[in-house]
């Protein structure tokens, strides 16, 4: 897929204009627009089934916009910059006969023809991510057999290893216990501070990431709000997004963001969250 | 020396059938090997059991044409497969429905041509070798013809392999690096298609998918990455034709009837048994217990 370059500003990395996606004749994607630029650690925020997949699909190419453009800046060296990419939790089999290293060089060379038999670069090139993400232990073990959070940092290395300036994450903390959370979030900072990665982060519950977002899309209603954290994560803009009561509380530099004490909006953030 | 002399009946290795059957039977079970354990990863066992049974269509029609059978299977399975194909590009489900569809009235097919042929030329024994295989009639002939076919499907799945490992696990990983994963799924149901063209022949239409699925089923279990899994799929499909070939040999000389069991029994029987065999090895733990196949 083709895409116009955006030259505009060289900071940007990512540029949507009036981004729209029809699904059955109605919009689930109405005139968003987003920019993100380099090593910017955005979030994107809203409940499930409100078209956060379909969004980052929509910046992969998988999904093709019935409205809007999708323009990429200029990457290192004035190339298309590379897109990595984590998906929304996959089911892996336990019998799938995969190691988590196997997973990982399938980042890098999954789309080339043959069988690869000769690539002792490539598996050194493996070996220094699956460090980089604190993977090694478990290398050899079949992804199959990870647990929730270790298949995570696998996917996220399969993401990262072929060098991407931008990289995707779909609801990367869903399913995950709380430590496991806190270990993703950390490594994902970690990789947009010591590599200048931009990220882009999809997540239905906003608390955790209160602390590491520079910028924020929030996405309900049919409606979206993007920005810096604070312009966004108020209690002014949060409730005029939802149309019910949010309050956001300050603990120890930490945002909280809590739906408010009237049982009516309680219950509609409830069956939002489903 | 007694027990082999007892073990295997004398001429097992100087019989030129026999060795026709073991070399036609061995490529068949490494082309099912390296098929069924795509297969396998990609969930498409009722893909080749319904393609089995398609070409069964073909081999009747061969047999009515007087041709060898297996252009039959091969004819009518790779233009099923490409069908099948195009149906897949909209949902599984969709696609699980139409394959039924076919195959019934494919089915309906092959029961009109064998009831043609065994009409007309009053050979019964054809209904049998169609649907419960013919690696003992086979002519020495066409073993060209077998290593011509497994040499393209196994170059289809070589040249798509990597393509076809990613998009088993999520098409849009494959997708989101610019390569549409159409290319490798055609390419994966092409192979298939002539694997289980080689397996109806070795082993018999309604029976190839427990060698294609059987050894790779096994094999996943045992095996920790892709190379060792190929190793011993390609191993116990081997072997469950070697032993098959052999008891079939010898039940010649058994009770009750001393008529001869059929190979593809035994083979099917092995199979089973090494699944079962498998299934012996401890469950690792793991906190996604999802169910085997």
């Amino acid at each position: 897929m083709t895409r116009d370059i955006f030259i505009e500003d060289p900071n940007i990395i990512l540029n949507l204009e009036k981004i729209t996606v029809f699904r059955s004749g109605r919009p689930i994607l109405k005139d968003v627009d987003l920019k993100i630029e380099k090593g910017e650690f955005y979030g994107l925020i809203g409940a499930n089934g409100v078209g956060k997949t379909t969004l980052l699909k929509v910046i992969l190419g998988l999904v093709k916009p019935d409205g809007g453009r999708v323009r990429l800046g200029v990457g290192t060296g004035g190339k298309r910059p590379v897109l990595g990419y984590v998906p929304q939790k996959i089911q892996f089999d336990k019998d799938i006969p995969l190691r988590a290293k196997d997973l990982v060089k399938l980042g890098l060379d999954g789309h080339k023809f043959g069988v690869g038999l000769f690539d002792k670069t490539k598996w050194k090139t493996v070996e220094e991510i699956l460090t980089a993400v604190g993977a090694s232990e478990f290398a050899d073990a079949r992804v199959g057999e990870l647990s929730g959070g270790q298949q995570q940092k696998i996917m996220i290395a399969h993401g990262l290893i072929a060098d991407p300036e931008i990289l995707l994450l779909d609801e990367p903390l869903a399913n995950l216990d709380l430590k496991s959370q806190q270990e993703v979030i950390g490594l994902v900072n970690q990789l947009k501070t010591e590599r200048g990665i931009a990220i882009l982060f999809s997540a239905h519950d906003m608390n955790p990431l209160t602390n590491v977002m520079d910028k924020v899309i929030y996405i309900a209603n049919g409606k979206t709000a993007a920005g810096k954290v604070s312009e966004i994560i108020n209690s002014e803009t949060l409730s005029d997004l939802y149309g019910y009561p949010i309050d956001v509380l300050e603990h120890n530099n930490r945002l909280i963001v809590l739906t408010g004490s009237e049982t009516e909006g309680l219950h509609h953030e409830v069956i939002n969250a489903r | 020396m007694t027990i082999l002399h007892d073990l295997i009946e004398p001429g097992f290795f100087s019989s030129s059938v026999i060795d026709t059957a073991l070399i036609i039977g061995c490529l068949t079970a490494v082309v099912s090997a390296a098929t069924g354990t795509f297969t396998v990863l990609r969930s498409q066992s009722f893909t080749g059991h319904a393609l089995s049974d398609i070409g069964a269509t073909g081999g009747a029609a061969a047999y009515l044409a007087g041709v060898p059978t297996i252009y039959g299977f091969v004819v009518v399975n790779l233009v099923a497969g490409t069908f099948l194909e195009a149906l897949g590009i909209k949902n599984r489900k969709e696609r699980d429905i139409v394959t039924g569809v076919v195959l019934g009235a494919a089915l309906g097919l092959t029961a009109l041509f064998l009831y043609f042929d065994t009409t007309t030329t009053s050979a019964s024994g054809d209904t049998m070798n169609l649907l419960f295989g013919s690696i003992l009639t086979i002519q020495s002939s066409l073993v060209g013809v077998f290593i011509g076919l497994s040499v393209i499907s196994v170059a289809l799945l070589a040249v798509y392999y990597r393509q076809l490992l990613l998009s088993s696990l999520d098409p849009d990983l494959l997708q989101a690096k610019n390569r549409s994963p159409r290319a490798a799924s055609l390419a994966f149901l092409l192979a298939l298609a002539l694997a289980v063209s080689m397996s109806a022949i070795a082993i018999g239409a309604i029976l190839s998918t427990a060698l294609l699925i059987g050894p790779a089923a096994a094999a996943t279990r045992l095996a920790k990455d892709m190379k060792s899994t190929f190793v011993y799929a390609c191993l116990m499909g081997a072997a469950s034709i070697f032993l098959g070939l052999l008891l079939s040999y010898d039940s010649y000389t058994w009770p009750p009837f001393h008529h001869g069991w059929p190979v593809s029994f035994f083979v099917v029987a092995i199979i089973f048994v090494i699944y079962l065999l498998t299934l012996l090895k401890p469950e690792a733990k793991t906190r996604h217990g999802n169910a085997v196949i």
